[in-house]
């Protein structure tokens, strides 16, 4: 079983207390990979939090394709930051030859903020399908002011490799969100490990979706970025980007959406019409199986919630300055030690945690 | 040698026989006043016999007129098998036996096609039974628990829109509906199917419909009962309980002139209204209900005389698809003021898909469900050659339309729902489930439901006379003395107890799997151990 965490702080933070929030939980072979999103950037690229940042990694030959097709779609690069690693000898860690952190400038005649996000997206469509047909690397990410880093080993080993113990300013962020733990039940794939993103929108899952399947089935033709699907946890992601991106709607009506009211319940609602509606045309996107999600919007906001008959636990823990939310407490314990614990949350099954800039937690129940 | 006419019908041309045992026999005459086809009477024959009458033995050889029972050689009175004579007979004398060789086939299209009630006899091949629920949670996530867990058994019945399409508008952080949608209802995902007054007995039809609102009032369970082509009683129509029913319009229209003219004194809105256009036992044929099965009653309800009812092949005046739906749905819809899905059946056919996308496709969004009924529904009369030689299996064709809506992002839309051959073993939970993880969002039965009120027929030819109205178990006749052989309050709780057990193992289904609503469209739930079931349905092969 993963385990996942997330930090939202006040002040940026190092990617090592991203780690410092994981190892405790380490059970059995748990810790097989490491992956984090960090959104809100400091540190090298706190100049260019407007300009989008792509995060791969690849073989010389990718490094060179990417660069090519940059070129030829009229992106013109800023600033780079390519990690030297440290290739200590006996680390765990099945390291590509290049990891490429790389800003960039949007094409002239590209201005409109509709068009750019459209922009960012299609690029990294494409990077990652002219990537996938040679084998030369992987893209994770093209968004202002978000890097990707994953990778397949031991997580302290991995962080030995990219220097992340050091702390020495280069990778900074207020939201980092991490999962360390490889796809151990298939094939292990890069693009399957979570955090996964798109358009702004960061998700890591911790458990099972038993409505892959279907999920998988309808997602497919709602929009172009919904693609990959090496993980039941994609369309955890793809729902919350259509709930909140595609059709606009609050918040709120997400929990409605993955795991919407028993019928009996519904029908005592108010706005049992809303609800039925929404049950009814989003049907295939209800999530069946024990699971917990955390998430991180564009805004910078973040969430919980889990399934709905809570069989993933998930809890959030704070201290004015910084908030963590994280499988299992021990996490929040080792890098929160002093924080109030009778004010952590451990969320219901019907309940949804929102964690906006300020660090104020908004809850409700669905 | 003594001259043989072998043109004449034989006993042992006829398909089953009768075993009978004279020296049990009391000769109360039960079996032959319980038999209601006339199959056998009491003949009195001369025997020669050795009996010995005396203290001490003393055998005489004396010739005996003796009454024993006898079966007829004549086809229009043969045995069906359906063995009411082995039910009354105190002795175990006499019961009906299968004849392997028989020429039955051969010999009764004399007065042309042979004629019969039930399914199809030939193909009965049960797909459902080559598949397996294989998927099941085991350490990487917990199963369900089918007692503790609460689940959400529940169909929509009426036209889904697209998330796109709904008129929702965010007010503040809430969604508000700017206008009505389509009226969907979410019921339970078995439908009681359609069975008309005529077809059924009153009593029996009546059995039915008791299940239907005790399952309603009583269990919890929003099962809908159709009506079948051939009205309904008034009293029903304007009473609470039609909520319940879903009102059957077919090509004969029987029974719409009394329908229309209760509309005015509904005290609320049927459950659904269905527009059969056809049927899986007799594809491309319409209704028949043979004169002997015009009773009074059935004449008062349906508004004819006393005369065979055959419903035309065809709606008349449809001609395509697109106009169907603008002329039926649209009025049918508008009859109830766009308060009342509208679904459509069909009998499955290899153009389903062609119908379904057809539908999906309609600008209106007033076609409120797709059914498709199989070639091992039932019926109550049909040529033996529509029942065996025409028709196609509803497992595949389920799958078929689903993959369909798929590929155009449309599943869920319009909810499709398979009928014909459900409950063909007795299983209907685990055909259900099957069903429904192919793609459909529920299954309709009628054939099991008559098979607990205690019909005896089955796909080996026991039986099927539900067109003679002779009906020895009292369901499918008007015959008032063969009704009462049918307990209405026993009939209604078995068919009450068994889908109270139909829940429940459909429970002990869904939990395994790890889902607590109908996993509809989860083939990865689904094995198969035929290649070619599996190779076909899009679902794993194992072995």
């Amino acid at each position: 079983m993963c385990r996942i965490g997330a930090i939202k702080s006040k002040v940026p933070v190092h990617p090592s207390k991203a780690l410092h929030l994981m190892l405790p939980q380490q059970e059995g072979y748990d810790n097989s990979g490491f992956a984090m999103v960090m959104q809100d950037l400091y540190g090298v690229f706190s100049q260019y939090k407007d300009k989008p940042l792509l995060s791969m990694a690849c073989t010389r030959e990718g490094a060179r394709l990417v660069e090519e097709y940059m070129d030829k779609h009229h992106f013109t690069q800023l600033a780079a930051w390519v990690p030297v690693p440290d290739k200590q000898p006996n680390l765990n860690i099945e390291a590509l030859p290049f990891y490429i952190f790389r800003n960039y400038d949007y094409p002239e005649f590209v201005k409109e903020p509709e068009a750019r996000e459209a922009l960012l997206l299609d690029t990294r469509l494409a990077l990652r399908r002219m990537l996938e047909e040679t084998g030369e690397g992987y893209v994770y990410s093209f968004w202002p002011d978000v890097l990707t880093l994953k990778e397949i080993g031991d997580p302290r080993d991995i962080a030995t490799y990219f220097h992340l113990w050091d702390d020495n300013g280069c990778l900074l962020a207020k939201n980092i969100i991490v999962q360390c733990r490889q796809n151990t039940n298939y094939d292990i794939v890069r693009y399957a490990a979570h955090p996964f993103f798109l358009q702004g929108y960061t998700l890591c899952a911790n458990g099972e979706n038993t409505f892959f399947t279907k999920n998988t089935e309808f997602q497919k033709s709602l929009f172009r970025g919904y693609i990959g699907f090496e993980s039941d946890s994609q369309n955890f992601l793809y729902t919350l980007h259509y709930v909140l991106h595609e059709l606009k709607w609050p918040i709120s009506y997400y929990k409605h959406v993955i795991t919407p009211l028993p019928f009996s319940e519904l029908a005592q609602r108010p706005d049992r019409d809303v609800l039925m509606t929404i049950r009814q045309s989003l049907a295939h996107l209800e999530i069946n199986g024990p699971n917990t999600i955390i998430a991180g919007l564009p805004d910078g906001r973040m969430m919980t919630c889990c399934d709905s008959k809570k069989l993933r636990p998930v809890v959030v823990g704070g201290d004015g300055e910084m908030v963590a939310i994280s499988s299992e407490v021990c996490g929040i314990n080792e890098i929160l030690p002093n924080r109030d614990t009778s004010k952590d949350i451990y969320p219901n099954e019907r309940e949804v945690v929102v964690i906006n800039q300020d660090l104020e937690v908004e809850r409700w129940k669905q | 040698m003594e001259t043989i006419k072998v043109q004449d019908v034989a006993v042992n041309d006829l398909p089953w026989r009768i075993e009978y045992h004279a020296e049990r026999c009391t000769r109360c005459g039960s079996c032959v006043a319980s038999c209601s086809f006339n199959a056998i009477e009491v003949v009195v024959q001369r025997q020669s016999m050795t009996v010995s009458e005396q203290n001490q033995p003393s055998p005489v050889r004396r010739q005996l007129a003796l009454a024993i029972i006898k079966q007829k050689k004549d086809l229009a009175y043969m045995c069906r098998g359906c063995g009411m004579c082995e039910r009354v007979c105190p002795n175990n004398a006499i019961r009906p036996v299968r004849n392997p060789d028989d020429r039955k086939a051969l010999l009764s299209r004399d007065n042309g096609p042979i004629k019969r009630g039930g399914r199809t006899n030939l193909n009965a091949q049960r797909t459902l039974d080559s598949i397996i629920v294989g998927r099941i949670s085991q350490m990487t996530d917990p199963a369900l628990d089918s007692v503790r867990h609460t689940f959400d058994i529940r169909a929509p019945f009426g036209r889904v829109l697209s998330p796109r399409e709904l008129p929702l508008t965010v007010s503040g952080d809430k969604l508000e509906m700017a206008h009505r949608t389509p009226p969907v209802r979410w019921i339970y995902p078995l439908i009681f199917s359609d069975m008309s007054i005529g077809a059924l007995s009153t009593r029996a039809w009546e059995a039915v419909a008791l299940a239907t609102a005790y399952l309603n009032e009583k269990c919890n369970l929003p099962v809908r009962m159709s009506s079948g082509e051939g009205g309904m009683p008034v009293k029903l129509l304007e009473s609470e309980y039609l909520k319940y029913f879903i009102i059957q319009i077919a090509s004969g229209h029987f029974g719409w002139n009394r329908i229309i003219k209760a509309m005015p004194h509904m005290v609320t809105d049927p459950g659904g209204i269905l527009i059969k256009i056809g049927q899986g036992a007799k594809p491309g044929d319409g209704g028949l209900l043979p004169e002997a099965k015009v009773a009074e009653h059935v004449q008062a309800i349906r508004g004819v005389p006393k005369a065979t009812l055959s419903s035309p092949p065809n709606h008349q005046g449809l001609y395509s698809i697109e106009e169907s739906v603008q002329k039926m749905h649209l009025s049918l819809n508008a009859a109830f003021g766009f308060r009342v899905p509208v679904a459509v059946k069909c009998a499955a056919s290899a153009t389903s898909v062609a119908v379904y996308h057809n539908l999906l496709r309609d600008p209106y969004k007033i076609c409120g469900g797709f059914f498709i009924d199989g070639i091992q529904g039932g019926t109550g009369a049909a040529a033996e050659v529509s029942l065996d030689h025409t028709g196609h299996p509803v497992v595949s064709k389920i799958r078929d339309c689903y993959l369909s809506a798929v590929r155009q992002g449309l599943q869920g839309q319009i909810p499709l729902y398979g009928g014909g051959g459900i409950g063909l073993t007795g299983n209907a939970a685990a055909d259900a489930f099957k069903m429904i993880c192919l793609g459909a969002n529920g299954v309709f039965c009628g054939k099991v439901l008559i098979q607990l009120l205690g019909c005896i027929g089955n796909e080996k030819g026991r039986c099927n006379a539900c067109n003679t109205g002779k009906c020895p178990t009292g369901i499918c006749t008007q015959d008032p003395r063969l009704v009462k052989r049918l307990d209405v309050d026993r009939g209604a709780q078995k068919i009450v107890d068994y889908v109270l057990a139909f829940d429940k193992e459909l429970r002990k289904l869904m939990a395994p799997i790890g889902n607590s609503s109908l996993p509809v469209g989860r083939s990865d739930a689904l094995v198969s151990t035929d290649k070619a079931v599996a190779d076909k349905l899009g679902i794993q092969y194992v072995c």
